[in-house]
């Protein structure tokens, strides 16, 4: 129903002169979805540059600066990947594939050990951290994966291959050791098995085994002396369930979130903020970004943010359905998923209701590699919505 | 797309809505609905407290002369947040602390804990009155000691060294289980209070209340630039004016200093119970308490064999020796076993149930009446009345009305109550399998003189004789006198009721008086050699108690002036022997001292007649 509607707003398909817009491609993109990601860019860049003003001495706006940097370059990076057909990606799975697990293992040889885990390589003038690129590189390939294994095997290999491919880089990930990121490559896999038409039955199967798995890292390992998770990432996971139990732990940083964006009220408290000025609220640049807003913004601020959020995850479904081919319905299928599994895991843990795992907000949160990645996924998107415009029109892009 | 993908997709939408359903929902909740709560909470997180010590009132004796003032002392604190976050130069600090103030690095950890598990972010004081050489070289170290700081603190000054020691006390910090008492409700953990003495007793007038500074503070407890909310200044302690002479407390700590021998003494006004000097030998430095004391310290006041701690003039548990004769004879005359012209042959010896039971020194003193048996301390003559009286109750019951082996309602912690033994006490003790035999007229005959079970200190045997001079009424000995403000206006007067009053005849006080004159200022008495040129007439009684395996203690309770006391001043000094060998002499100097104008007065008296 789209289509037709979409249509008749075009322009004429045969243009004799077709004009700059045409040329640039801009009327076979998304327009909604660019401007909501931008938005929250540019809300992440003028956040940064009130609440981090005092940060680095010598430099009040380091941190939006760069951020401002970065989502410059991720507009760029996902202008160029908009023009690029991403059928091509299906074809390039295998070496995708390779080069995430690559990348990812090479941190543990070359990586920047920073807080006691390696995530991320030092580069010249900024460093970069592969599993945020590799969210993207995972939907990409996974899904050329799944495409291939709808021709052969029994729906169970099927579904437990699937699970192997998108676990391993997870679980590689979760080695460095990155807990949150582990559990996005994880909501990528699932997201991309349900879309690629995964049985119910075998979702019930995996439900049951990550309860029991879940049970057994938070319960059984470590009553029997062998735990998986460490000190902290068990006692961030379960501190959300009662988060006032020792405030000077675990439970501390939730809980100051938690005041620092009820005290944002209505209309927020501006420069008058303490909690996220006054250092509360760790990671205010990072993790913890959202409650900035809150406080600082109120409701009215923060519930934009939401609502902006909301758009680009309802473009990106909107995506799903338009894709003229399946592997762009699995892709798009795979960014709604990482997107929305990552905002409601960050908000949430800002809000108190979800477990401190360290996933960023994605745009808004201050960091090259998450912002970039993003921007490129958003790029894959507009990538789909201008393939599925540009066959309805009969025409390829170059 | 197919109709299953379709259904996926639609559920996969419908998922996504009501997670930022979940979100919207939330986040309502938490700033409209409950946003004052957790604005409330934000800006109450943003403030922190500290306390600022108030200095403690004053201590002053009767004449306004300062017993116990307050001096700056510089503390060193240690701020746990500016520590080095990596252990093995955090551990290097707290070594180098720890030898810097003669402590160990496990003991400094274990006061870090304690103190921030009750106030967090708050500097922990690790020692309090360092050196300012310490101080000196730690500023001078700087760098070497990350997050130490030095703070002036109020600390307790004595001017007079040990003057007084005993009555004084010592202030401490507060310990766990008095944080849970009632009375030190509202202190916290470090606060510190009256352990002992009058700092003990009057310490909730003497603390003062801290003061309180509240600064913005950022999550790490550093105060934000310009973040000085509001200060209440602390409101210093009131002072206390103490009932105590310092002339006359120093005459006795003298006199006891120069004998040597451990003892105590006190000088009381007879009318109204106020002591105007009490102390104990050997004494000690308050001074010592002010700072935390080594195990080496406590180790030597805890293993002194002279226990200097100790007050003995009210915990000490002594018999008395003849010095408790008075009371026989009180009890006697009243209960109609001695009428007061009664003559009874002294013939240096009474057999009570075949043992012997001789006077001192073997002396036969003949025919002696109340007076005469009192002057020359005649054991015989009180022996007899111990016998007359041994089964009837009525010794112990007048010892015990006068004050013997029970609380006097002094305004000291720690005194003790004593024993004044008795038929019940004895044969209840021997039922019990404590003792070889029952009761006996022993047992009464060697109380008269007060030997045998009988234990008691000066301070008992003070209100006693303060009874006897002031015609029956047992006064409340007490030293705290006075409550003023720190403007010096008076709050509070101490002016404790008497305890009871007991009748006595006026025939056989001015009889016992006699006596007791006698023994001091008539030519036979047994202290005329101390007192007989003592220009003031006085009423004063020796005691030589025997207390094996101690040598004989001595003891000397005198009334001044005679026949109308104002005063009683009780001496005991251990192994001193005879009472007018050791007690008396020091008893002198004391009544010198209180007497000191008025001798100095007949002194130049005499001078111009000559």
């Amino acid at each position: 129903m789209y289509a037709t509607r979409a249509r008749q707003a075009r322009p004429e398909p045969f243009a004799v002169h077709p004009g700059i817009a045409e040329r640039l491609g801009l009327p076979y993109m998304d327009g909604t979805l660019a401007f909501s990601a931008a938005a929250l860019a540019v809300v992440s860049v003028f956040v940064l540059a009130r609440a981090t003003l005092h940060d680095v001495p010598g430099d009040p706006y380091y941190y939006a600066d760069r951020q401002g940097l970065y989502a410059a370059l991720g507009i760029v990076g996902m202008y160029l990947l908009t023009r690029v057909d991403y059928s091509r990606f299906r074809e390039l799975r295998v070496g995708i594939y390779t080069f995430l697990c690559v990348s990812i293992s090479l941190v543990f040889v070359f990586g920047f050990a920073a807080r006691g885990s390696r995530r991320s390589f030092e580069l010249p003038f900024f460093s970069f951290q592969p599993s945020e690129l590799g969210k993207l590189l995972l939907v990409l390939a996974l899904a050329g994966f799944v495409i291939d294994g709808a021709r052969n095997g029994s729906d169970w290999q099927r579904t437990v291959r699937y699970l192997c491919l998108g676990l391993a880089p997870a679980a590689l990930v979760f080695l460095q050791p990155d807990l949150g990121t582990a559990l996005v490559f994880g909501a990528i896999t699932l997201a991309v098995m349900y879309v690629g038409g995964v049985r119910w039955t075998h979702f019930a199967v995996i439900g049951a085994a990550l309860v029991a798995v879940t049970a057994i890292v938070l319960v059984l390992a470590p009553a029997v002396g062998t735990p998986v998770l460490k000190g902290y990432q068990a006692q961030r996971l379960t501190s959300f369930l009662n988060p006032s139990a020792d405030p000077s732990d675990a439970g501390y940083q939730q809980n100051q979130a938690k005041i620092a964006i009820g005290s944002g009220e209505k209309t927020g408290r501006g420069d008058r903020a303490t909690q996220t000025r006054l250092d509360f609220v760790p990671e205010r640049h990072t993790d913890f970004i959202f409650a900035v807003i809150g406080e600082r913004y109120g409701f009215m601020g923060a519930a934009f943010v939401l609502s902006l959020y909301a758009l680009l995850i309802w473009r990106a479904l909107r995506i799903v359905t338009l894709s003229k081919n399946s592997y762009g319905t699995l892709v798009a299928g795979g960014i709604a998923a990482m997107l929305l599994f990552q905002v409601f895991v960050n908000v949430g843990m800002n809000l108190g209701i979800m477990p401190i795992t360290g996933i960023p907000l994605p745009l808004m949160s201050y960091g090259g590699s998450s912002v970039l990645a993003t921007f490129l996924a958003i790029g894959v998107l507009q990538s789909i919505h201008m393939q599925a415009r540009l066959s309805q029109r009969g025409r390829f892009a170059w | 797309m197919n109709n299953r993908l379709a259904l996926r997709i639609a559920i996969f939408g419908g998922f996504a809505v009501v997670l930022f359903v979940v979100l919207f929902f939330r986040l309502w909740l938490l700033q409209v609905i409950d946003g004052e709560k957790y604005l409330a909470e934000a800006k109450n997180n943003r403030t922190r407290s500290y306390r600022v010590s108030a200095p403690r009132g004053e201590i002053f004796d009767r004449n306004g002369k300062v017993l116990v003032a307050n001096r700056t002392s510089l503390a060193l604190q240690v701020n746990p947040r500016k520590l080095p976050a990596d252990p093995v130069r955090r551990r290097a600090e707290l070594a180098r602390l720890a030898e810097l103030t003669h402590s160990t690095p496990r003991h400094l950890r274990h006061r870090m804990h304690e103190e921030l598990k009750l106030a967090p972010a708050a500097p922990v004081t690790l020692r309090s009155d360092v050196s300012h050489y310490l101080v000196y070289y730690l500023q001078e170290n700087q760098d070497r000691f990350p997050g130490v700081e030095v703070q002036t603190v109020f600390v307790r000054d004595y001017p007079d060294g040990t003057l007084a020691a005993h009555i004084l006390g010592n202030v401490g910090e507060i310990s766990e289980d008095q944080l849970k008492e009632r009375q030190y409700r509202g202190l916290l953990p470090g606060d510190k209070i009256g352990q002992d003495g009058v700092e003990y007793t009057y310490d909730r007038y003497l603390r003062g209340k801290p003061g309180l500074t509240r600064v913005q503070v950022d999550a790490l407890g550093e105060p934000t630039p310009n973040g000085r909310l509001v200060s209440k200044p602390p409101a210093p302690g009131d002072s206390l004016k103490l009932s105590i002479d310092g002339k006359v407390q120093e005459a006795g700590e003298v006199a006891m200093a120069e004998r040597g021998l451990p003892g105590g003494f006190i000088t009381m006004d007879v009318h109204t119970g106020e002591i105007l000097g009490l102390g104990s030998f050997p004494t000690f430095e308050p001074a010592t308490f002010t700072r935390p004391l080594t195990q080496k310290q406590v180790d030597e006041f805890i293993r002194n064999p002279a226990a200097p701690l100790t007050d003995r003039a009210i915990a000490g548990l002594y018999p008395t020796g003849s010095t408790f004769k008075p009371i026989t004879a009180i009890a006697a005359l009243e209960s109609g076993k001695l009428q007061l012209s009664e003559v009874i042959e002294d013939t240096g010896q009474l057999v009570v149930g075949g043992q012997p039971f001789k006077n001192a020194g073997e002396a036969a003193n003949g025919s002696v009446n109340l007076v005469s048996a009192l002057e020359v301390s005649s054991d015989v003559f009180f022996y007899t009345l111990g016998l007359r009286m041994w089964d009837t109750g009525e010794l112990q019951h007048w010892g015990h009305k006068l004050g013997i082996g029970r609380p006097t309602g002094i305004d000291l912690p720690g005194s003790e109550e004593g024993l004044l033994p008795s038929k019940h006490w004895r044969d209840q003790l021997y039922k019990e399998g404590g003792t070889d035999r029952p009761w006996s007229e022993g047992d009464n005959v060697q109380l008269a003189t007060g030997q045998g079970d009988l234990q008691t200190n000066p301070l008992q045997m003070a209100v006693a004789y303060a009874t006897l001079a002031n015609g029956g009424t047992v006064v409340t000995p007490h030293v705290g006198l006075q409550i003023d403000d720190p403007a010096g206006r008076v709050l509070k007067e101490f002016d404790p009721k008497p305890r009871r009053h007991v009748r006595i005849d006026p025939e056989y006080r001015a009889a016992i008086m006699e006596g007791l004159h006698d023994a001091a200022q008539n030519g036979g008495g047994t202290s005329f050699d101390v007192f007989g040129s003592f220009p003031i007439p006085v009423a004063g009684k020796t005691g030589t108690a025997q207390r094996p395996p101690h040598l004989d203690q001595s003891w000397y309770g005198i009334l001044a002036p005679y026949p109308n006391p104002r005063i009683v001043t009780f001496v005991t000094m251990e192994e001193g022997g005879f009472g007018a060998e050791s007690a008396a002499p020091a008893a002198k100097k004391i009544l010198e001292a209180y007497f000191a104008g008025r001798l100095a007065k007949e002194a130049s008296s005499k001078g111009g007649e000559g």
